[in-house]
């Protein structure tokens, strides 16, 4: 595989570009692998690219139902951040946010990061003591962040409504200037061309229909391509958890929920952050080619459809509204719905499962995209030892049924409400 | 938008209702601690299945009665809806005993 660099890029300009590679071979499945990993998501690729990358493993196959990237990898609104206050989570994000900054020269690939700062507005003197706390918390964690009032949010954003006479005032926000947002599509390309340069083979249109099991152990997984014997077997479905556990009789804490993302048509830079509202569930962003990129809440009821419903778009606009008036002439171009694996506690799922070689990555709710160079990075090393790495120790499926949850928000084992 | 046929009230858009969740799950009984699982499997477990979904609609702006709901979650189809204790599998089969 050429090495993407800037003498390719001129040798190339002379013959019109007419010689590039294709980035990641179309392999015939063998018929068997070593590692199979069940999703080539973002987390799926990242996987199979740690394992062969820092584990030496490289008879790995990445199944795909679909095409590459295809489900939440392309669907989510791209945000990177590590602002979590629990440890379970804090030093996960954060390691995820450190590879993150070095992705692009890892994968001789421009992921396009860019650490613009994340924002979260503070509507409420509790509020403002909750952001300190969590912005405390973080700090004494290593992880960067800082609390602004008013008039310095004022300065980095004037586009937001500062009025003090409207029902939710800005009082504040706690900014992680390390936080950003990154080309999603451009990670799946990114860790695709990376794993299979190192020897994954990457199915797609191959989706895993069942599998056969000896004693504790999955032996065979079955797809609409054929049957591959496997050593061992990693989930990294996203929504479709659920659905790929069923077919082993393995019920999970999850639901399976639509969430929305909107863009809007292109402007002139408006938006240099990412900025969340306080008092409602909205977070907005401005991509390279210049839409405003946003999204809320789940629309609250289990779904397997990538596709969500108007009262809920309603309810969005109108936290953004409130938080941006200007937005109010902007013409939405696209919408769409991805399907979200929430777990009953909010945070993620990593590690081991009660089959013997079959291992969860599942269990992201609204958050998957930012963990994925750290969620391949940890499930890669818990896949290779067969046991978890510190990181994801404690995001294990078995806290569930110990009563020790991570639950950031505190809002009980409802899976909508996280 | 979702049309919810409330049985007391009707046909109505579901932004009236409030979602509950899956209708399929019973609560061990009250105090009974002697079986844990019992309780994980309540509580945290789900078949959160693709496709048919019997699950628990509250009507908050209407009548505030729990509906129960028969939905397909690939399709958003509502099958058919009734009271929390209907059992809407063998009522669409045309199966349910007259009790």
């Amino acid at each position: 595989m050429a090495k993407y660099s800037i003498f390719n890029i001129i040798k190339n300009a002379f013959n019109e570009d007419k010689n590039w590679a294709r980035a990641w071979r179309d392999p015939e499945p063998k018929k068997s692998y070593d590692v199979i990993i069940i999703g080539a998501g973002g987390h799926g690729l990242a996987s199979a690219f740690y394992l062969a990358k820092n584990h030496g493993i490289r008879n790995i196959a990445v199944l795909e139902k679909g095409y590459l990237g295809g489900g939440n990898t392309g669907r989510n609104t791209t945000i990177v951040r590590s602002n979590y206050m629990l440890d379970e989570n804090a030093h996960f994000y954060e390691k995820s946010l450190q590879l993150w900054e070095q992705l692009s020269s890892e994968l001789n690939y421009n992921v396009m990061f860019s650490q613009r700062g994340v924002l979260n507005l503070a509507h409420t003197d509790s509020q403002i003591d909750a952001i300190t706390r969590r912005g405390n918390t973080m700090r004494l964690n290593g992880i960067d962040a800082e609390l602004l009032d008013e008039k310095q949010i004022r300065k980095l954003m004037p586009y937001l409504d500062f009025s003090n006479d409207v029902r939710f005032p800005i009082k504040g926000g706690l900014l992680q200037r390390r936080g950003g947002t990154a080309r999603h599509d451009a990670v799946a390309w990114g860790l695709a061309r990376a794993a299979d340069s190192l020897g994954v083979d990457i199915i797609q249109n191959c989706e895993v229909i069942g599998f056969e099991e000896t004693g504790n152990k999955i032996t065979v997984v079955k797809t609409s391509r054929g049957n591959f014997n496997c050593g061992k077997v990693g989930f990294a479905v996203a929504g479709n958890t659920g659905h790929l556990a069923s077919l082993i009789n393995l019920k999970l804490p999850i639901e399976s929920h639509v969430l929305q993302a909107f863009v809007s048509e292109p402007l002139k830079p408006m938006i240099d952050h990412v900025v969340t509202f306080g008092a409602g569930h909205f977070y907005i962003s401005q991509s390279d080619k210049g839409g405003l990129v946003f999204g809320g809440d789940i629309d609250m009821y289990n779904s397997y459809a990538q596709k969500g419903n108007l009262p809920l778009i309603e309810e969005v606009v109108t936290a953004g509204l409130a938080m941006i008036p200007s937005l109010s002439r902007l013409r939405i171009t696209r919408h769409w719905g991805g399907v979200m694996d929430m777990s009953m506690d909010g945070s993620p799922i990593i590690g081991k499962s009660p089959i013997d070689n079959l291992y969860l990555n599942c269990g992201w709710c609204y958050g998957g995209f930012k963990a994925t160079p750290g969620s391949g990075w940890v499930f890669a090393h818990t896949i290779a030892n067969d046991e978890p790495h510190s990181l994801n120790k404690g995001l294990n499926l078995e806290r569930f049924k110990k009563g020790r949850m991570v639950d950031e928000r505190g809002a009980g084992p409802f899976p909508n409400r996280h | 938008m979702l049309i919810i046929n409330c049985p007391l009230c009707g046909p109505r858009d579901h932004a009236e209702f409030t979602y509950v969740g899956d209708a399929t799950k019973n609560r061990p009984k009250n105090g009974d601690s002697s079986n844990d699982n019992a309780w994980y499997d309540f509580v945290y477990l789900r078949d959160n299945p693709k496709g048919l979904h019997e699950e628990l609609w509250q009507h908050s702006f209407g009548c505030r009665c729990f509906v129960k709901v028969l939905r397909n979650t690939l399709t958003h189809e509502i099958i058919a809806t009734g009271m929390p204790k209907d059992n809407l599998i063998l009522k669409e089969k045309g199966l349910e005993l007259n009790v």
